[in-house]
């Protein structure tokens, strides 16, 4: 079963809920998609990494074999290339790689050339696969990097998989939910996190994923998101409190439920709760 | 010569516009003939590589000199390669800075900033 982590920004505690269900599972596989900052690893500090290049393919011109039609020029909507005297300008980290030009130049004066843009880490952490992707600066889309992570832990389709998805709403969080089976939004009590989180619910609805909401930082005040939930019929999946024990763990890089009992039962239940949540949308859908 | 300035508004009083790539029109000035164009600037709707296309628009319409308040990397490296000077002007209106031009008063652009293309993805 792949479960999907988001929420609308960062910081909210998606690596802390992914990494934890990660290690509360027997086991299990965690990718970090979240390739423009990967942390992940830092809790897990994996060993035995094996590391590939994940490259794309952009366009090299043939500057004799270049007419100047700027055919190239008008159909690029990533405005990648230009042409200044004479001369086809390609601007390497604007290409999306979409392969347009190349397809489209009269007098294939286009070619293909690979360019390595990050890459992608395999290690073990005890009883969990970690998987890394890292995305170099610069590089304007993660997504070939994510397509590739995935494929990967494709083939451990046995373990349950924790996907760490990047921030936000973006294309690279579409891709890191695309496959997943079921999705778990972390949400903060503010005003603020009930905006985050909006942001993810729109995705998910959109995505047509089963999903829940995780809520973190719980005091006992009034909880915004809770309500949030309440009032749109959201699921609420677990909370998570909010104590030093919790947050003394997490800033010492240390993963909670490897360290203290109290916090394995709360994540292994949460884990629990998802997985017949899961089953049950299974069910429910064929 | 041909001078080209960011502008809000298809007009001479119009304000210097704060962006280059994303500015709605260019006001092109011969200094010549004294002549005074204004084009679109199709570029500004794009939504990635706006300072690129933005500059191709002024390296075709054989401008010398781009006066603006600030430039990205990609398309100072466009402008750069079609040897366009670029000039950082002074005062808000699009009228003074070529006057100013012209007088010898405004110094080049030094302070070229990164693009911020790609990050935050959306
Ligand atoms: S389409 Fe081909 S021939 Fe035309 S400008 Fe581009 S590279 Fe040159
Ligand atoms: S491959 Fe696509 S994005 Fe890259 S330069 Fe060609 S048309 Fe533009």
């Amino acid at each position: 079963m792949r479960i999907a982590v988001l929420s609308g920004k960062g910081g909210t505690g998606k690596t802390l809920v992914s990494i934890n269900l990660a290690a509360a599972t027997e086991t299990s596989a965690y990718i970090d998609c979240d390739v423009e900052e990967p942390n992940g690893y830092l809790f897990f500090k994996p060993r035995n990494i094996q590391e590939e290049e994940v490259s794309v393919r952009i366009p090299k011109v043939n500057d004799k074999l270049c007419s100047g039609c700027r055919k190239c020029v008008d159909f690029c909507k990533f405005n990648a290339l230009a042409y200044i005297k004479d001369k086809l300008i390609i601007f390497e980290d604007i290409c999306h790689s979409c392969g347009g030009c190349i397809l489209l130049c009269p007098e294939q004066a286009l070619t293909e050339k690979e360019k390595v843009i990050g890459k992608v880490q395999k290690g073990i952490s005890d009883q969990v696969t970690v998987y890394t992707g890292v995305l170099n600066t610069g590089e304007p889309s993660g997504v070939p990097i994510i397509k590739k992570l995935l494929a990967e832990a494709k083939l451990e389709i046995t373990k349950t998989t924790l996907i760490d998805c990047p921030p936000g709403s973006a294309c690279t969080v579409m891709e890191s939910i695309k496959d997943a089976d079921y999705c778990i939004l972390v949400a903060e009590p503010t005003l603020f996190g009930v905006h985050n989180l909006n942001i993810v619910y729109e995705l998910v609805k959109l995505f047509n994923k089963p999903f829940g909401v995780v809520l973190n930082k719980c005091l006992d005040g009034e909880d915004l998101s809770e309500k949030f939930c309440l009032e749109k019929g959201i699921r609420i999946l677990g909370r998570i409190p909010f104590d030093q024990e919790l947050g003394r763990l997490n800033s010492n890089a240390e993963i909670a439920v490897r360290k203290s009992e109290k916090y394995r039962r709360i994540f292994s239940s949460l884990l629990e709760t998802v997985e017949k949540e899961a089953h049950h949308e299974a069910a429910s859908d064929s | 010569m041909k001078i080209a300035i960011p502008v809000d508004e298809k007009s001479l009083e119009s304000k210097v516009c704060v962006s280059f790539g994303r500015a709605p029109y260019f006001l092109i000035y011969d200094t010549e003939t004294k002549e005074r164009v204004f084009l679109n600037n199709s570029a500004a709707a794009s939504t990635g590589g706006a300072g690129i296309k933005a500059a191709q628009i002024i390296v075709d319409n054989k401008v010398s000199i781009l006066l603006t308040p600030r430039c990205g990397e990609n398309a100072a490296n466009v402008l750069k390669s079609a040897d366009v000077k670029i000039y950082k002007t002074g005062s808000v209106y699009a009228k003074e800075n070529i006057t100013d031009l012209i007088n010898g008063k405004l110094s080049l652009l030094d302070e070229i900033h990164p693009g911020f293309h790609g990050h935050g993805g959306n």
